[in-house]
C-alpha cells in the first residue's frame, strides 16, 4: 500500500465542540448587543453636516437650515438633501445605490457612505469633535 | 511507490475544487443583493469549497483554492478596487479557521461561523485604510451577525460535504 494519509474523521460533532460552536455565537451576539446599546446611549444630537470627497474635505453645512447639495466628483454624482434636522442622499448615480437607500441621519457621528463615489456625508455634533468610539 | 500519484490527484481535486468555487462565485454573483443598504452581505457560497479543502487537505491547499477563485472571479466579475477587499478578508478568514482548526475546539460550524466575521473585518479594515474613514466601522455591529449567520449556514453545507464525500473514498488518495 502507498503511504496512507491519516484522514481522521474531519466532522466528527462532539457535544463538546457543538456546545463551544454555541457559545461563540452567543459571545459573538452578545458583543453585537453591547456595541449597538452603547452606540444608542452614546448617540447625540448632531449639528452639523460634513461631507468628505475622497479623503479631502469638500464642505460642511448646518444642519438646521434647510438645503439641497449637488457633490460632484469627476463622474460621480450625490444630491444631499438637508431637511428637518436630518441629511439623506436623494439621489446619485452610482451602481449599487448604498447611499441612496441609506435612511436619512441625524445624530453625531452617524454617516452616509458613497464608497463609488467616494463620498462620505458625516453629522458631527458641537460637544464632540470626532466620535471616537470605534478606536 | 505512489507519492507522485497521490499528487496527481490532488492537484485534480484542488483544480476540481477552484472550478467549483468560482463556479459557485458566479452563481452568487447572479443573485440580487440581500440588503441595499448595507453593502458586503453575501452568503459565500465559494467557501463551503474552501472549508471542505481545509477539512480534507489543510490550510496550504485551501489557500490555493481560494487565491486561484479570488484571482479569477476578480478578473470576471469584479472591478479594480474588489480584489484588495476580497483578499484582505479571504487572508484573515482562511489563516484564523486554520488556527481554530488547529485546537480542535470547535466544529466546522464554530470554525466557519469565526471565518464568516473574519471575512467581513478584513474587508472592512481594507475599507477604512482605503476610504480613510473610520465611520465604515459602523457597519461591522451588521456584519457580525450577517457573518455569523452565513457562517453557520456554510459551516452546515461544509460539514455535511465532508461527511458525506469523503475524500479519500471519492478521489482515492
Amino acid at each position: 500500500m502507498s503511504k496512507e494519509r491519516n484522514w481522521g474523521s474531519p466532522v466528527s460533532g462532539s457535544a463538546k465542540k457543538i456546545k463551544n460552536d454555541i457559545a461563540l455565537i452567543v459571545a459573538l451576539l452578545a458583543l453585537v448587543l453591547l456595541a449597538t446599546l452603547a452606540l444608542l446611549l452614546l448617540r447625540t444630537e448632531g449639528d452639523r453636516v460634513v461631507v468628505t470627497l475622497d479623503g479631502q474635505l469638500w464642505g460642511e453645512f448646518s444642519l438646521q437650515e434647510d438645503r439641497t447639495v449637488e457633490i460632484r466628483n469627476g463622474d460621480g454624482y450625490n444630491r444631499l438633501v438637508i431637511k428637518d434636522g436630518k441629511a439623506y442622499v436623494q439621489e446619485a448615480n452610482c451602481p449599487d445605490g448604498i447611499c441612496s437607500a441609506h435612511r436619512p441621519i441625524g445624530y453625531g457621528g452617524e454617516s452616509i457612505i458613497c464608497l463609488p463615489n467616494k463620498v462620505v456625508v458625516e453629522i458631527r455634533s458641537q460637544n464632540q469633535g470626532q466620535p471616537d468610539i470605534i478606536s | 511507490m505512489n507519492t507522485k500519484q497521490t499528487r496527481t490527484k490532488q492537484i485534480a481535486f484542488l483544480g476540481l475544487g477552484a472550478s467549483l468555487a468560482l463556479l459557485l462565485s458566479y452563481v452568487e454573483f447572479l443573485l440580487p443583493p440581500l440588503f441595499v443598504a448595507v453593502p458586503g452581505i453575501k452568503l459565500g457560497l465559494p467557501n463551503v469549497v474552501i472549508l471542505y479543502v481545509l477539512y480534507c487537505l489543510g490550510i496550504r491547499h485551501a489557500a490555493l483554492v481560494s487565491a486561484v477563485r479570488l484571482l479569477l472571479s476578480w478578473m470576471l466579475f469584479g472591478s479594480t478596487m474588489t480584489l484588495a477587499y476580497s483578499v484582505a478578508g479571504a487572508a484573515l478568514s482562511l489563516l484564523a479557521m486554520g488556527l481554530l482548526k488547529k485546537t480542535d475546539r470547535l466544529s466546522p460550524v464554530g470554525v466557519s461561523v469565526v471565518g464568516g466575521v473574519l471575512h467581513n473585518l478584513g474587508q472592512i479594515l481594507v475599507a477604512t485604510v482605503l476610504l480613510d474613514t473610520p465611520q465604515i466601522a459602523y457597519y461591522m455591529i451588521v456584519l457580525t451577525v450577517t457573518g455569523t449567520v452565513s457562517g453557520i449556514f456554510i459551516g452546515l453545507c461544509g460539514a455535511m460535504l465532508v461527511k458525506r464525500v469523503p475524500p479519500a473514498k471519492f478521489f482515492r488518495f
